[in-house]
């Protein structure tokens, strides 16, 4: 599924904090946007989502312009996975339950298949389906919310800092599934950030936020190399090469 | 020397039995940059908390030996360890929006920490307070000490919390992942500034991470902890380079800007290492 940003502008209230952002995504392709706490980077994944009704611009998928009000239809081809598997998780509902969720809402069939599947996708043993979240470590729990994401079989997922709350271990599991899951599944992955080399890992281009504007929109390879133009960009090149670096 | 941990156990009792989480933990400070890295859950935190006797009453500590300063903390009563706490060692926590009082101004807060230590007026604090967030860079001191908590950013939060900490001049800084809540470009000068200031004044620190890359560059030496065990310690400056096969196991699971790698190494945990 191809994705379509023009022109996107995001305000709560009189705030302006989503100004003009346009991009462009592949079908089968990933982006990352990376930029600093307030640059509006989850807002812009939010209204992608369907999480916001305030925008005004242009979203696109298919080439099909998503409206406002997103028809159910919509969540079946795009799903979102948040930071926080301890916060994103019903601690009073079975894994079953949460992943029950969206196949009822959707009136889906074969709903018990459809959780052995998305259970085995995220490697997650089938013991796991009658747990409590907090019976699951934190990398699990991500995993249950990447499944539930699946379970609808989407064709775009919007991650908002998929790793950032697991130790490096866990995120190396989660970044590997991530890219199995978009080759195998065909999916379009748009992945915001605050760290860029997971960013880089994982996406082929990449989009610099700050302050409310995307002000640079580099492959991969050009981050790597350092053929960059802003001074932003730059900058947080700079701090990640550095930390690398030993001392 | 500042801090002696010795064989230091600490665990806890459940309905369904006993938990250890700390299993025999040595090391020792001087005045000096020590980090401890880990994963959650490896005892890096409980350690420093028993350090400070901060941890439930249900939690079962024992230890050869756990002094500061020369003070066995094992059998020092509440109001000895409360001339500790805050006076001779500060605590900076992870998250400033949990750690300030958010309805009291910055200013009378970081004023109390000064006056509940050193006594004094309330104006002569207050001058005190307004001294201390210049201290910490911050660029309009009177501004923000007249501020409350969510009208300043993560990173102003944090040179606040490390401004509370230094009104009574401590000897020992312990930092529990004091950047992990903040942006990159912020996270590097609040620990350039810890640094600063540690230097300055000839304290220790203790500074508690799961970032390896960010503590081999602001320490002198590293402790890597691993299921309540200290795997192995090491210069700071070597830590990128570690030999142990977890230390290494860490490093290579990170995903790299100038080094890209197809697919991530997974960690392989190793039975052997907890024996």
């Amino acid at each position: 599924m191809t994705i379509e940003i023009d022109n996107l502008r995001i305000s709560f209230g009189d705030k302006e904090v989503v100004k003009g952002v346009s991009f462009k995504v592949a079908q089968g392709a990933s982006f990352g946007i990376v930029g600093e706490s307030g640059s509006g980077k989850s807002t812009v994944l939010r209204a992608m989502a369907g999480l916001n009704n305030h925008w005004s611009g242009r979203i696109a998928f298919s080439g099909e312009d998503a409206p406002l009000k997103r028809p159910p239809a919509f969540f079946r081809k795009v799903q979102m996975v948040f930071q926080d598997p301890y916060g994103s998780l019903h601690p009073r509902q079975t894994i079953d339950r949460i992943l029950s969720e969206l196949p009822l809402v959707h009136g889906m069939n074969d709903i018990d298949a459809r959780i052995a599947r998305v259970l085995s996708a995220v490697a997650l043993p089938q013991s796991a389906r009658f747990r409590f979240p907090h019976q699951l470590s934190g990398g699990q729990r991500q995993r249950v919310a990447i499944a539930r994401a699946l379970i609808a079989e989407p064709q775009v997922l919007l991650l908002d800092e998929p790793t950032s709350a697991l130790d490096v271990s866990v995120q190396a599991e989660i970044l590997n599934l991530l890219a199995d899951l978009r080759v195998e599944q065909n999916l379009t992955y748009v992945m915001v950030s605050h760290n860029l080399s997971v960013i880089s890992h994982l996406c082929s281009h990449v989009g610099v936020m700050i302050d409310g504007h995307m002000v640079e929109q580099v492959t991969a390879e050009d981050l790597r190399l350092g053929n960059v133009q802003h001074a932003h960009t730059r900058e947080l090149r700079t701090l990640s090469v550095e930390l690398e670096e030993p001392a | 020397m500042l801090v002696e941990i010795q064989n230091l156990h600490i665990g806890f009792q459940s309905r369904t039995g006993f938990a250890p989480a700390v299993k025999g933990v040595s090391l020792k400070l001087g005045t000096e940059k020590l980090g401890i890295v880990g994963e959650s859950g490896s005892g890096k935190s409980l350690t420093a908390r028993a350090l400070m006797k901060l941890l439930p009453k249900q939690t079962r500590i024992e230890a050869d030996r756990l002094a500061f300063d020369g003070i066995d903390i094992m059998s020092a009563s509440e109001r000895e360890m409360r001339q500790i706490r805050g006076k001779r060692a500060g605590f900076i926590l992870q998250d400033p929006k949990y750690s300030l009082n958010p309805v009291k101004t910055i200013g009378s807060q970081v004023a109390e920490a000064w006056r509940t230590h050193k006594g004094g007026s309330k104006r002569q604090a207050l001058e005190a307070a307004i001294t201390l967030l210049e201290q910490v860079k911050i660029r309009d001191p009177k501004k923000v000490a007249g501020s409350y908590p969510h009208e300043v950013s993560g990173g102003m939060g944090q040179r606040v919390m490390i401004a509370m900490m230094l009104a009574p001049d401590p000897e020992l800084l312990i930092a529990d992942e004091p950047t992990s809540a903040l942006d990159a470009t912020v996270q590097a000068e609040i620990l350039r500034l810890i640094e600063e200031l540690v230097s300055e004044r000839g304290m220790g620190l203790l500074l508690i991470s799961h970032d390896l890359p960010l503590v081999s560059h602001f320490c002198d030496r590293v402790a890597v902890m691993y299921a309540g065990r200290v795997m192995e310690e090491l210069k700071a400056s070597e830590l990128l380079s570690a030999q142990h096969p977890y230390t290494r196991g860490l490093l290579n699971c990170m995903p790299s800007l100038i080094h890209p790698k197809e697919r991530l190494p997974v960690l392989t945990r190793d039975p052997e290492w907890l024996k």
